[in-house]
């Protein structure tokens, strides 16, 4: 594990504040997800997910059909796209648009890839001033921090942090009731909306057939950015095209139930160029920012693939009990969380932070409520697999992920135990009468030996009274 | 190689793909829907609307709703048929949105209340379907921190299903297809809903015979 990743663990963990706000808030969209999703309210929620699964891989199994289509689409509606195969190429794009335009101000709403790209800080360079208007971004720009989850960016911080932060910042008293400082947020931005001749979006889809691209929010701010500016500029990834409108009645009923647990979020705004002659009100110039940079070499492998139908929904990160205590600052790149953890190796190389696919327990809670079914777990294991071999290639140490000495010999042994069957059951036998006696509740708290590392911070099974092959001969017994 | 062919390459070598090549059919759509009686479907949107949803049995009954709601403050509304025809558009406190963008803009920031039609209203959530055009602002139905949006009964729908079917591509009609299912809204700081951060805190929704 690379220091800078342990540091960061570490001080997530001490951290008390954010150890209460992931409990409470995290085990809240955790909850409100269940309660949405339940057989009553939502009985064709299994049926849904299985669909959507089917769409995002057929798009994705034909997706340089889709794109032609999509980008033929946007243009017969008077949209430009550009296709940027990298962080540079986008950025390069947007900024040089701002400064032929004479952009000085643009307003954004939440945009993850807009975030991977890193694009406020290079248009800061163009000379235009970048202003995040969702209300938890704006938190955590003004705190020149990043998204701590998918959908709550400023899950972490509580209302006198808030407070202090906008009081600092925008000069401001100090105001902790927190309906006062989303109004203190709503009149400065109020203002930057109307002056900004620039709107940058992301895309929670985008539909080929229409040309259109898709935002689902709650705010209103991202129906501003892509309404009053007389520029809107969408950023997306390529693989967030899906085939037809008439698929969003499958993809917008999953998406606000597992984020939120909403039926539908209060805005999904359905866009397709700019404002057309006549139209009353939009943008005049609409540019899609078609964004690769990595995600079509995640596309070449054929298991791994699946990585790309995430709807960036953030139901993993609420049910996982490892960011649910290391955070979303824990994590090395852009996006946390499982989905991050499987994400970010692809993206930027398995090599950049190489303890990453090994951050989970593997528990499976994920895969069962992603709603376009990502089997999470199994993308781990091969990265971790992926990652072992590469070692293995390099001549001097890997990449200071070595397993400790005592573990690889562990595992040889246990291999070897394995493949002797009456050894093995003479070993089970010995555990029964070696392990220690102090359990709670028949867990044990402690082992001896280098195995107290693993009861550190866990808890150990016992074993069980009979083994598996004892009462298989009981059975045989029985049935003779 | 441009950016576009050099994508399109990688991707259709990833996927052993051939340009121009048709994809294989496409899973259906699922767009099957229950029909209900009108009458069911303006119980479900009326109780289902997440603000305020009534009934006018009268165009003056509609009329006098909004005009209570107007009350004295700044109204702006849509240039629409429907609401020409219910006398909306010349109630006392009521601006029609009209000239370029910047002037529309200019006039949604200074009102308290917006005023516009809804396309159709989805019954299961009681979500409003807006669609901008000639006689239909997007800004209307955003800015004022108050939004009444006007419908005839006759245009509720079970749900998305029954709109894709009805529109299988709403660009074809708009650049800009809007639903609205609820206020704006945040729960962005220990999760506390807070209504009304950039667009309209209050919903109203009429409901025309």
């Amino acid at each position: 594990m690379s220091a800078a990743f342990r540091q960061r663990i570490h001080s997530a963990l001490a951290d008390q504040q954010v150890q209460e706000a992931l409990a409470a808030f995290a085990g809240r969209l955790m909850r409100e997800r269940r309660s949405s999703v339940g057989q009553e309210e939502f009985p064709e929620y299994q049926e849904l997910r299985a669909q959507a699964n089917l769409i995002k891989r057929h798009t994705m199994e034909n997706l340089d059909h889709y794109l032609e289509i999509l980008c033929r689409k946007v243009e017969e509606h008077g949209g430009q796209v550009a296709w940027c195969r990298d962080a540079g190429e986008a950025q390069a794009f947007i900024g040089q648009l701002a400064r032929e335009r004479g952009v000085r101000l643009a307003v954004k709403s939440k945009s993850m890839t807009s975030e991977e790209i890193g694009l406020n800080e290079a248009l800061e360079h163009y000379g235009v001033e970048a202003t995040e208007t969702d209300f938890g971004e704006f938190i955590v720009q003004l705190a020149r921090e990043r998204p701590f989850h998918i959908v709550a960016p400023a899950l972490h911080k509580n209302r006198r942090q808030v407070a202090a932060l906008l009081s600092e910042k925008l000069g401001v008293a100090q105001e902790e009731e927190i309906p006062k400082q989303t109004a203190i947020a709503r009149g400065v931005l109020r203002k930057k909306f109307l002056e900004a001749r620039m709107g940058i979006s992301g895309a929670n889809f985008l539909v080929a057939e229409s040309g259109a691209v898709v935002i689902v929010e709650n705010e209103g701010n991202a129906r501003f950015t892509t309404s009053a500016p007389r520029i809107h500029v969408a950023v997306a990834g390529i693989e967030k095209v899906i085939p037809r409108a008439a698929d969003l009645a499958v993809f917008l009923k999953l998406l606000g139930r597992s984020a939120t647990g909403q039926p539908l979020t209060s805005y999904t705004s359905f866009l397709a160029g700019p404002r057309r002659p006549g139209e009353m009100d939009g943008p005049d110039e609409f540019f899609l920012v078609l964004l690769d940079n990595g995600r079509s070499r995640i596309l070449a492998d054929r298991d791994k693939r699946q990585t790309l139908y995430c709807i960036r929904c953030g139901a993993c990160l609420n049910v996982c009990p490892v960011y649910r205590k290391i955070g979303g600052y824990s994590y090395p790149g852009t996006y946390s969380g499982p989905i991050g953890a499987i994400l970010t190796p692809q993206l930027s190389g398995i090599t950049y932070e190489p303890e990453l696919p090994f951050a989970s327990s593997l528990c499976g809670a994920c895969a069962e409520v992603c709603p376009v079914k990502i089997d999470i777990p199994k993308i781990l294991v091969e990265l971790r697999s992926e990652l072992r071999k590469a070692e293995r290639r390099e001549s001097r140490g890997g990449f200071g992920v070595q397993a400790a000495g005592w573990e690889r010999i562990a595992f040889a042994v246990w291999a070897w135990l394995m493949r002797r069957p009456r050894l093995f059951e003479l070993a089970g036998s010995a555990a029964q009468v070696l392990l220690p006696a102090d359990r709670d509740g028949g867990w044990i708290r402690s082992l001896p030996g280098p195995l107290q590392a693993w009861t550190r911070w866990r808890d150990f099974p016992p074993p069980a009274a009979h083994s598996f092959r004892q009462l298989w001969r009981q059975q045989r017994r029985r049935r003779d | 190689m441009p950016a576009r062919e050099h994508i399109l390459h990688k991707i259709r070598t990833a996927l052993g793909r051939n340009a121009g090549q048709p994809p294989a059919p496409a899973p259906p759509p699922r767009l099957a829907f229950a029909p209900a009686s009108p009458a069911e479907l303006i119980r479900q949107a009326i109780d289902r609307f997440p603000g305020k949803a009534v009934r006018a049995d009268s165009d003056q009954e509609a009329r006098d709703y909004v005009a209570s709601q107007i009350n004295g403050s700044r109204a702006i509304a849509s240039p629409a048929p429907l609401l020409d025809r219910l006398g909306i558009l010349t109630l006392p406190g009521v601006a029609i949105a009209a000239g370029g963008p910047d002037q529309v803009q200019r006039a949604c920031a200074e009102s308290d209340i917006g005023i516009t039609t809804a396309e159709y209203v989805l019954a299961d959530t009681g979500a409003l379907v807006t669609l901008a055009g000639v006689r239909e602002s997007r800004l209307v139905s955003l800015l004022p921190p108050v939004h009444i949006a006007v419908a005839p009964a006759d245009r509720i729908l079970t749900g998305l299903e029954e709109l894709f079917t009805l529109l299988p591509d709403p660009a074809a009609l708009s650049s800009s297809l809007v639903l609205i299912a609820g206020p704006s809204r945040t729960a962005d700081v220990e999760g506390v809903l807070t209504l009304g951060v950039h667009g309209p805190r209050e919903l109203h929704l009429v409901l025309v015979q």
